[in-house]
């Protein structure tokens, strides 16, 4: 079974780590901050200018004052700091952020990625995602495996504008978590039940199968 | 205190000299943090031809949106404008002209605007549309790209406190893009919530020092939210 949105959540939280600062995406990547183990202290930062950023706010403390890079209401937690669109940017671009989760159309062999424009279709703008991929080194990409109709966003070479060079080493599906390794996608785990053939067949850039490649198991 | 009061009671004073086809640099992120009465006073004056740099263009009837209804804008300088759909028609009808620019390096822009800084190079965008046309040059085995400044005739930003000399500070996350506009712009105005004394404000939590505010005037806000979301 494809992973649900929930279960791709869960798996990018077991790279969390204690002490951890993290932006996450709009998507399925916001899903991540449910997931944050017990006991672990880990700090999301939000590109329009807030680290420590909390959990959405009750009615009555809704504040237009107070949002996230989505522009939804959110609150800040206790040790926050709030900042300066350039500070934030500072901070993404100097690689001070140990984490950036993100989504994608496209993902392709050589660490390529296409997350903000269909030429003719879509033109709404690259947001902040430019100068994510460009300054974190440690970046995870969630998307499903392949589109509705089955065209595989595995390639090897993008087909729409690009997002960033050479930047994408970790990518989760909806089938598989693949890390991207001289040239080649890596099959490191599979979603539970997905096999290996429907994974090759739905991989379009050069793939990599192990040996032994493990289960997910939630 | 003549020399250095900044305050301005109308906002036809606030806006003052604004001319066809200057620059407008404008703070705010989503409609959070927009100075929303001096928007609605460039309608008023009905200013064409401006080119305006802001993270976003407001919404439908909303923000910098209402300056789109009378196509007092040729150019936007945005990161996303995908919250519009007026934008979108007059973008595919070529009545406008966008330079998307990612978010980091429009902040950097202004920042570096202000600074008497004309160009910075940086690694975002490399390899992407956002490279075409622009120099590129390698430090330390990296690839970057060489992004020229912003400045403008004018910038409009939204603070929450301000006290006569023009020293501002911001409230939350509707700091944002305010600070960054008010170093670059020739003339700078800024709308507050409160004008407070002068020396009410503590000097080391000043976020906008009054040496980069021309004019401030105090507005009523409606703070429109744009996605409101609940835990309940």
């Amino acid at each position: 079974m494809a992973l649900s949105r929930d279960q791709m959540a869960i798996r990018v939280a077991r790279e969390l780590q204690d002490g951890y600062y993290v932006n996450l995406g709009i998507g399925i990547p916001t899903l991540v901050a449910n997931f944050i183990p017990d006991g672990m202290d880990v700090m999301l930062q939000s590109e329009n200018g807030l680290l420590g950023m909390g959990t959405f706010p009750s009615e009555a403390n809704v504040d237009a004052d107070m949002i996230n890079a989505g522009k939804q209401t959110v609150t800040a937690v206790s040790g926050s700091s709030i900042f300066s669109s350039a500070e934030s940017f500072a901070m993404i671009r100097g690689g001070h952020v140990d984490l950036t989760v993100l989504g994608a159309f496209e993902v392709d062999v050589s660490g390529n990625i296409a997350s903000w424009m269909i030429p003719n279709k879509l033109i709404k703008g690259m947001g902040g995602a430019m100068d994510l991929v460009a300054g974190a080194d440690n970046i995870i990409v969630t998307m499903t495996h392949a589109s509705k109709g089955g065209d595989s966003k595995l390639l090897e070479v993008c087909s729409l504008p690009l997002t960033g060079k050479g930047c994408i080493k970790k990518v989760l599906t909806d089938l598989a978590w693949l890390e991207i390794e001289n040239g080649a996608f890596v099959l490191k785990e599979r979603a539970p039940g997905v096999s290996i053939e429907e994974i090759q067949a739905k991989t379009q850039g050069r793939l990599i199968v192990p040996d032994h490649v493990p289960e997910m198991v939630f | 205190m003549a020399g250095f009061d900044k305050v301005v009671t109308t906002y036809e004073d606030a806006m003052s000299g604004l001319q066809d086809g200057m620059t407008v640099l404008a703070g705010g992120f989503g409609l959070c943090g927009i100075p929303e009465n001096l928007i609605a006073e460039i309608k008023r004056l009905q200013t064409k031809n401006l080119t305006i740099v802001s993270n976003n263009c407001g919404v439908d009837g909303f923000g910098l949106g209402i300056l789109l209804e009378d196509k007092q804008v040729s150019k936007m300088v945005s990161s996303y404008v995908g919250e519009n759909a007026l934008f979108e028609k007059q973008l595919l009808n070529g009545e406008l002209d966008v330079e998307l620019t990612p978010q980091g390096t429009l902040a950097e822009k202004m920042r570096a605007g202000g600074a008497g800084i004309p160009a910075f190079y940086t690694a975002t965008g490399v390899g992407t549309p956002v490279a075409e046309g622009k120099d590129t040059r390698f430090f330390n085995g990296r690839e970057y790209l060489l992004e020229e400044s912003i400045t403008g005739d004018f910038a409009i930003v939204k603070g929450w406190k301000a006290d006569r000399y023009g020293n501002v500070i911001y409230r939350h996350t509707a700091q944002n893009f305010n600070p960054l506009a008010a170093t670059a712009g020739k003339i700078t105005v800024v709308e507050v919530e409160e004008l407070v004394e002068v020396g009410e404000l503590d000097p080391a939590h000043i976020h906008t020092p009054g040496i980069y505010v021309d004019r401030v005037i105090v507005g009523t806000f409606e703070k429109r939210i744009e996605n409101r979301t609940t835990s309940e």
